[in-house]
C-alpha cells in the first residue's frame, strides 16, 4: 500500500507543476489553476506571464501554478488547496471551472478569487471575472486574412464553441467578410481543446476546401499550425505570440496581457475589496495587442488594414 | 449537401481517416498480441505517451525521424517489460496495474516535456513517401498511396502480425497460453515466457504509435494522445482479437472522425450538433461493441495470472 501511495504522490507531482518564487518584497500570495500546460504558446500561458509581470514589478510576493488540470474536479481540488492554504488571489483559468469555484467561493469569504475567461461572478462578493474581447483581435486578423488570401476561402480551426474561443472565431469571420464580402469562411470546431491530431486532421479539410490562410484558438492549435506549415498556409494566431511555432507562415499573433487588469484587482484585494467586479482586455486598455512576425513580409496595405483596425477600436474605447 | 457527394472529398475523408487510423492500428495491434496470452493491458496510453514524448525529443535532438521512431519504440519496449514483471512475475491484478502504468506515463511524459524542452518547439514530420506508379493513379493514388512510410509500414504489420499469431510455433503458444495455460504448460510452454514476449512486442508497438504520432505532427504537448490508448484496447475488443478486424475498427474509426470533420468544414452539420457529432465514434465503437459481444469470445485466461499447480 505504501509503494501504491509513493506512485500516486509521484504522479501528481508529475501531472502538475508547481513553481514558487518569491521577489521578498510585500506580502500577496497568487496562485494560478489552469487547463493546460504554463507554456502552451496558448491560454495557459497568457496568464501566467502577466502573473509574472506583477512578480517582477513587486506587486505580487509568491506565485503558485496548478496547471494541465483539464479535468475541473481536479482543478476543484487545487482550487480548495490553495484558498485553504492562504493565498490571497486565486485564479480558476478556464471556463470549464466555473461550477467548481460556484461552489468553493462561499466557503472561503476571505479568500478572493478570479475567474475567467467569463462575465459571471455570481453575484459572490469575492469573485472577479475576467474575460478578453477576443473579437475585436479577430476581427482585425480577419480583415488582413482575407486581403492576403488568393482563393478567398479563409478558414477556422476550434476547440468548442464557448467563451473567448468563440468570441474569437465570431469576430474572425465577421473581419474576413467585412473586407471580403463573397468570402468563404468555413469554421471546424472540433469539440475538444486538446485533441492536437484531431486539429491538425481540421486544417487538412480545411486547406482542402480550398482555404489558402487559416486561424485557430485554444491550446490543440499547434497541430494546425504545423499542417498549415506543411502546406504553405499563412496562419493568424491568438492568445500567445505563436510566432515560434512556424516563422515562414505566422503572420501575425493576438496576444493576450491580463496583466494590467490582474493589478487592479490585486490593488483592490489589498484594499480590502474581495470581488464583485468583471474585467475586460480589450484594444483600448491594451490588454489586447497585435504583435506581428518580423520575419514574415507582410505587405504595406494589409498592414495598414490591421493597424486602422486597432485604432477604430481603441478610439471607440 | 451535395458538396459531400465529390469525389475530392471522399478522397479527402479517406486519407484522412489512414493518417488518424495508424497510431491507433500499431497500438491495438500490440494490445492483441497480449490479450491473446491473456494479459490485458490497460496502460497503453500511457506507453504511447512517453514513447511520443521519447520521439519527439530524439527527433528535436537529432534531427533525425527514425531516431525518433526507433527512440520511442525502445521506451515502449522497457515499458512493456515492466508491464510483463508486474503482471507477469508480480502477478498483480492486471486491470489496476495498467491503469498505474497509464498514470506513470500520462505524468512522467508531461514531466519530462516541462523540464527538458519547456514551450512547444516544432520538429521534423516524416516525409512524405509517394509509391512509384500507384500515387500517380487519380484518387487512389492520393487516397493510399501518398503517405509516409510509417504509413505503409504499419499496415504492412497487420498481415505479418496474423501469419505470426496464425502461422507460427509462437503464435501457437500465445494462442495455447490465452486459452489454456494449464494445458500449454502440460505441453512444455512456459506460459510466462510468452507472455513476457507479448508484453514486450505490445509496449514495443505502442511505444512506436505514440512516436509515430508526435513525429507525424511534428509536435509534442502533455497528453497528446487525448485517450487514443482506450481507443486501442476498445478496438481489440473490436476486431475479436484478430488482426483484420482491429485493422477494420481503426479505419471505421478514423474514417468516421474524418467524415465528422469534413461535414464541419461544409457545413453540413449545424453547429448545434456539432457535439453530438463529435461523439459519434464513441458512440458507434460503443455499438459494434455490444454487437460483437455475444458473437466473439475473448481468450478463456484473458486477465487471469498462471500460478502452475492452481
Amino acid at each position: 500500500m505504501a509503494i501504491l501511495f509513493a506512485v500516486v504522490a509521484l504522479i501528481a507531482a508529475a501531472c502538475s507543476s508547481s513553481d514558487d518564487s518569491s521577489s521578498g518584497d510585500g506580502d500577496f500570495k497568487v496562485a494560478i489553476v489552469a487547463p493546460s500546460a504554463s507554456n502552451d504558446l496558448a491560454f495557459t500561458q497568457s496568464i501566467v506571464d502577466a502573473v509574472n509581470v506583477l512578480v517582477d514589478n513587486g506587486s505580487i510576493s509568491e506565485v503558485a501554478i496548478t496547471d494541465s488540470t483539464g479535468v475541473p474536479d481536479d482543478a476543484a481540488v487545487a482550487i480548495r488547496d490553495y484558498a485553504n492554504e492562504g493565498y490571497d488571489l486565486v485564479i480558476a483559468h478556464g471556463s470549464q471551472y466555473g461550477g467548481s469555484l460556484q461552489e468553493i467561493a462561499p466557503d472561503f469569504p476571505e479568500t478572493s478569487f478570479a475567474w475567467g475567461t467569463s462575465a459571471d461572478t455570481f453575484g459572490l462578493d469575492n469573485v472577479y471575472s475576467y474575460e478578453a474581447a477576443s473579437d475585436e483581435g479577430g476581427r482585425v486578423m480577419g480583415i488582413m486574412a482575407a486581403a492576403l488570401s488568393q482563393s478567398g476561402t479563409v478558414g477556422i480551426v476550434g476547440p468548442i464553441e464557448v467563451g473567448d474561443a468563440k468570441l474569437y472565431v465570431d469576430g474572425f469571420k465577421a473581419g474576413v467578410l467585412i473586407q471580403n464580402p463573397s468570402a468563404n469562411v468555413p469554421i471546424n470546431y472540433i469539440d475538444s481543446f486538446s485533441d492536437v491530431a484531431l486539429a491538425s486532421e481540421a486544417a487538412n479539410s480545411l486547406i482542402g476546401a480550398g482555404a489558402d490562410v487559416l486561424s485557430g484558438t485554444a491550446q490543440m492549435v499547434v497541430g494546425a499550425v504545423g499542417v498549415a506549415k506543411t502546406d504553405g498556409v499563412l496562419w493568424f494566431g491568438t492568445q500567445a505570440n505563436q510566432t515560434s511555432l512556424a516563422p515562414e507562415i505566422v503572420v501575425a499573433s493576438q496576444v493576450y496581457h491580463w496583466e494590467g487588469i490582474l493589478e487592479e484587482m490585486v490593488t483592490n484585494v489589498k484594499d480590502g475589496k474581495l470581488g464583485g467586479e468583471l474585467y475586460v482586455i480589450n484594444f483600448a486598455n491594451e490588454g489586447l495587442v497585435i504583435e506581428y512576425n518580423d520575419g514574415f513580409d507582410l505587405p504595406d496595405d494589409v498592414r495598414q488594414l490591421g493597424d486602422a483596425a486597432v485604432e477604430q477600436f481603441k478610439s471607440e474605447g | 449537401m451535395s458538396d459531400i457527394f465529390t469525389i475530392a472529398v471522399l478522397v479527402a475523408v479517406v486519407a484522412s481517416a489512414i493518417r488518424l487510423a495508424v497510431p491507433l492500428l500499431l497500438a491495438a495491434l500490440g494490445e492483441t498480441f497480449g490479450q491473446r496470452s491473456g494479459v490485458l493491458n490497460l496502460g497503453v496510453d500511457g506507453m504511447m505517451l512517453l514513447g511520443a514524448f521519447t520521439g519527439y525529443y530524439a527527433v528535436l535532438k537529432t534531427g533525425n525521424v527514425w531516431v525518433g521512431l526507433l527512440a520511442g519504440s525502445l521506451i515502449g519496449l522497457i515499458l512493456g517489460l515492466a508491464s510483463a514483471v508486474i503482471a507477469v512475475t508480480l502477478k498483480a491484478e492486471q486491470g489496476i496495474s495498467g491503469i498505474g502504468i497509464y498514470l506513470f506515463g500520462l505524468g512522467m511524459s508531461d514531466l519530462l516535456f516541462q523540464k527538458l524542452v519547456g514551450t512547444p518547439i516544432p520538429i521534423d514530420t516524416f516525409p512524405q513517401v509517394d509509391v512509384p506508379i500507384l500515387s500517380s493513379i487519380p484518387y487512389i493514388g492520393e487516397m493510399f498511396f501518398q503517405h509516409s512510410m510509417v504509413i505503409y509500414l504499419a499496415f504492412a504489420a497487420v498481415p505479418l502480425a496474423m501469419f505470426v499469431i496464425n502461422r507460427t510455433t509462437f503464435g501457437m503458444n500465445i494462442r495455447a497460453v490465452g486459452e489454456y495455460p494449464e494445458a500449454a504448460d502440460t505441453l512444455g510452454v512456459s506460459v510466462a515466457r510468452v507472455r513476457y514476449a507479448t508484453q514486450l512486442i505490445g509496449g514495443t508497438l505502442a511505444g512506436t504509435a505514440g512516436a509515430v504520432l508526435a513525429i507525424s505532427l511534428g509536435i509534442f504537448q502533455g497528453n497528446l494522445t487525448n485517450g487514443a490508448g482506450f481507443i486501442a484496447i476498445a478496438l481489440v475488443y473490436f476486431g475479436a482479437w484478430r488482426p483484420v478486424g482491429v485493422m477494420a475498427g481503426a479505419l471505421l474509426f478514423g474514417f468516421i472522425n474524418a467524415l465528422v470533420l469534413e461535414l464541419k468544414t461544409l457545413e453540413i452539420i449545424p453547429r448545434d450538433l456539432s457535439n453530438l457529432a463529435a461523439m459519434a465514434p464513441a458512440i458507434i465503437t460503443i455499438l459494434v461493441l455490444a454487437f460483437a459481444a455475444g458473437r466473439f469470445k475473448a481468450p478463456a485466461a484473458l486477465t487471469k495470472p498462471f500460478t502452475r499447480g492452481k
